[in-house]
């Protein structure tokens, strides 16, 4: 009986702590990073934004989550219910399980495997599954061409986010996210790799559908794209998900470039304040940039869109990543 | 239990987690929320008009094109990945072999470039 209590029981409830201790604050970072974007493009287009509910509004995100919760579930006629619903479902867990190798702090993860970029790039490409699950159990025009769209966007800036993951690999010389954030002491990765860094932030955009890459759900063509048949807590998990997402990709952001939980200087101030506070830090300042570009630029067409991907950034990467390599190898500073 | 397994562990769980978390919210707003369907309401979502037929028709055959591309280009990665961690014990032979395997996919790119594959007018 001990041995089943220290050897099973015990470990199987430390690991179930951890995982609300980072799934609780990720969903209300979820909500408020909901609040931050109607209340920051709100001050950047001289408006007020929400401040009714709570002070300045802050209850806002609970308020709504409240609202989606007591309205109807319309299920369409001539969709497919099962698919319907594991849509949103699919969506949601996707954009929760990727916290699960990130380290926000020397340390503190959940799970630290040696694979971990691998397991991220993995993840982040199943994002595709929910929208098109959704677009196709829908059975709606609107739905099906947002689908469609997202599909194709999604899966051509995968392959430039790909490349960029290598030429950050190959100066780290590790897959384990820890040993890739212990690596940019000193110099972190947006420094030498600036053009990568600006086209990895652009790809995020793209991946995560937001402005100004929004097409799938471009109100004006498609309605809500994806999600014009969805209503309630169905629709709520496709938001959520998509607001996880963001604050996911700007971590991933974050580890590979912005040296993760490390303080900007190696001062013994910067030191003192503890690593998880700079990690969440940088990741308020990437989303940031995301809402910033939202409120500042106009929607790209869809041929301008996968013109950017396939002709600019996909030849752009790969010759940073083939000239990293070369210059690593020539000059003998290959990481072993 | 298996070194390899105690780590993976923790995932497992954290899906099936997720996914118990997602199925909650979805199974309460059922409960909680009204359910009031009427023929127009549950009809799928057209501008003033009927849906003339299924939606789940022809599209356009770019978007076939474009996840042919993308499963040879993410294989490419796919066989970066380890390339990229290894690089430092296969020294010159193994970047030249990367050189040559990558030279050979982008005669592939310049070629579908060329013949407008890429081209979205």
């Amino acid at each position: 009986m001990a041995e089943f209590w220290t050897g099973y029981l015990l470990p199987l409830i430390l690991i179930l702590a951890k995982i609300l201790l980072f799934v609780v604050p990720l969903l209300v970072a979820v909500a408020y990073v909901t609040y931050a974007e109607r209340r920051i493009i709100g001050a950047m287009q001289m408006r007020i934004g929400p401040n009714v509910v709570g002070w300045f509004g802050l209850l806002q995100p609970f308020a709504d989550a409240v609202k989606l919760l007591t309205k109807e579930t319309v299920l369409p006629t001539g969709s497919s219910p099962v698919v319907f619903f594991l849509a949103p479902m699919v969506t949601f867990s996707l954009a929760m399980i990727a916290w699960a190798v990130i380290p926000v702090n020397e340390g503190w993860y959940i799970a630290n495997i040696n694979v971990g970029i691998l397991y991220l790039f993995a993840v982040s490409s199943l994002g595709v599954y929910g929208i098109v699950m959704a677009g196709w159990a829908s059975n709606s025009r609107y739905a099906f061409l947002g689908a469609m769209r997202s599909a194709a966007q999604m899966v051509s800036y995968e392959v430039s986010i790909g490349f960029v993951m290598i030429s950050v690999l190959l100066t780290a010389g590790t897959l384990n996210l820890s040993e890739i954030v212990m690596a940019q002491k000193g110099l972190w990765f947006f420094i030498p790799h600036f053009p990568m860094f600006v086209i990895f932030f652009v790809s995020v955009l793209a991946e995560t559908n937001r402005h100004p890459f929004d097409l799938p759900e471009a109100e004006s063509e498609l309605v809500a794209g994806f999600m014009t048949e969805y209503s309630s807590m169905a629709f709520a998990l496709f938001f959520l998900g998509e607001y996880a997402n963001m604050i996911m990709m700007s971590g991933v952001v974050t580890i590979l470039f912005l040296g993760g939980w490390l303080a900007p200087f190696d001062i013994a101030i910067l030191n003192a304040v503890p690593g998880i506070v700079w990690f969440a830090l940088k990741i308020s300042f990437c989303l940031f940039l995301m809402i910033w570009v939202r409120a500042t630029f106009p929607r790209y067409r869809y041929d301008q869109l996968m013109r950017l991907g396939w002709k600019v950034f996909l030849p752009l990467s790969l010759i940073w990543l083939v000239a990293t390599a070369g210059f690593l190898v020539y000059t003998g500073r290959v990481p072993v | 239990m298996d070194d390899l397994l105690k780590e993976y562990l923790p995932i497992l769980i954290f899906i099936g987690l997720a996914f118990a978390l997602a199925l909650i919210i979805v199974v309460a707003s059922l409960i909680v929320g009204p359910s009031r369907p009427d023929p127009e309401k549950n009809s799928s979502y057209e501008c003033g008009f009927d849906a003339f037929d299924d939606a789940r028709g022809k599209f356009d055959v770019r978007f076939y094109l474009v996840s042919i591309l993308f499963i040879i280009f993410d294989l490419e990665v796919a066989f970066l990945f380890p390339w990229a961690v290894t690089l430092g014990k296969i020294g010159l032979y193994g970047f030249w072999s990367m050189m040559i395997f990558l030279g050979v996919l982008t005669i592939g790119f310049v070629y579908e470039w060329r013949k407008g594959a890429l081209e979205w007018e």
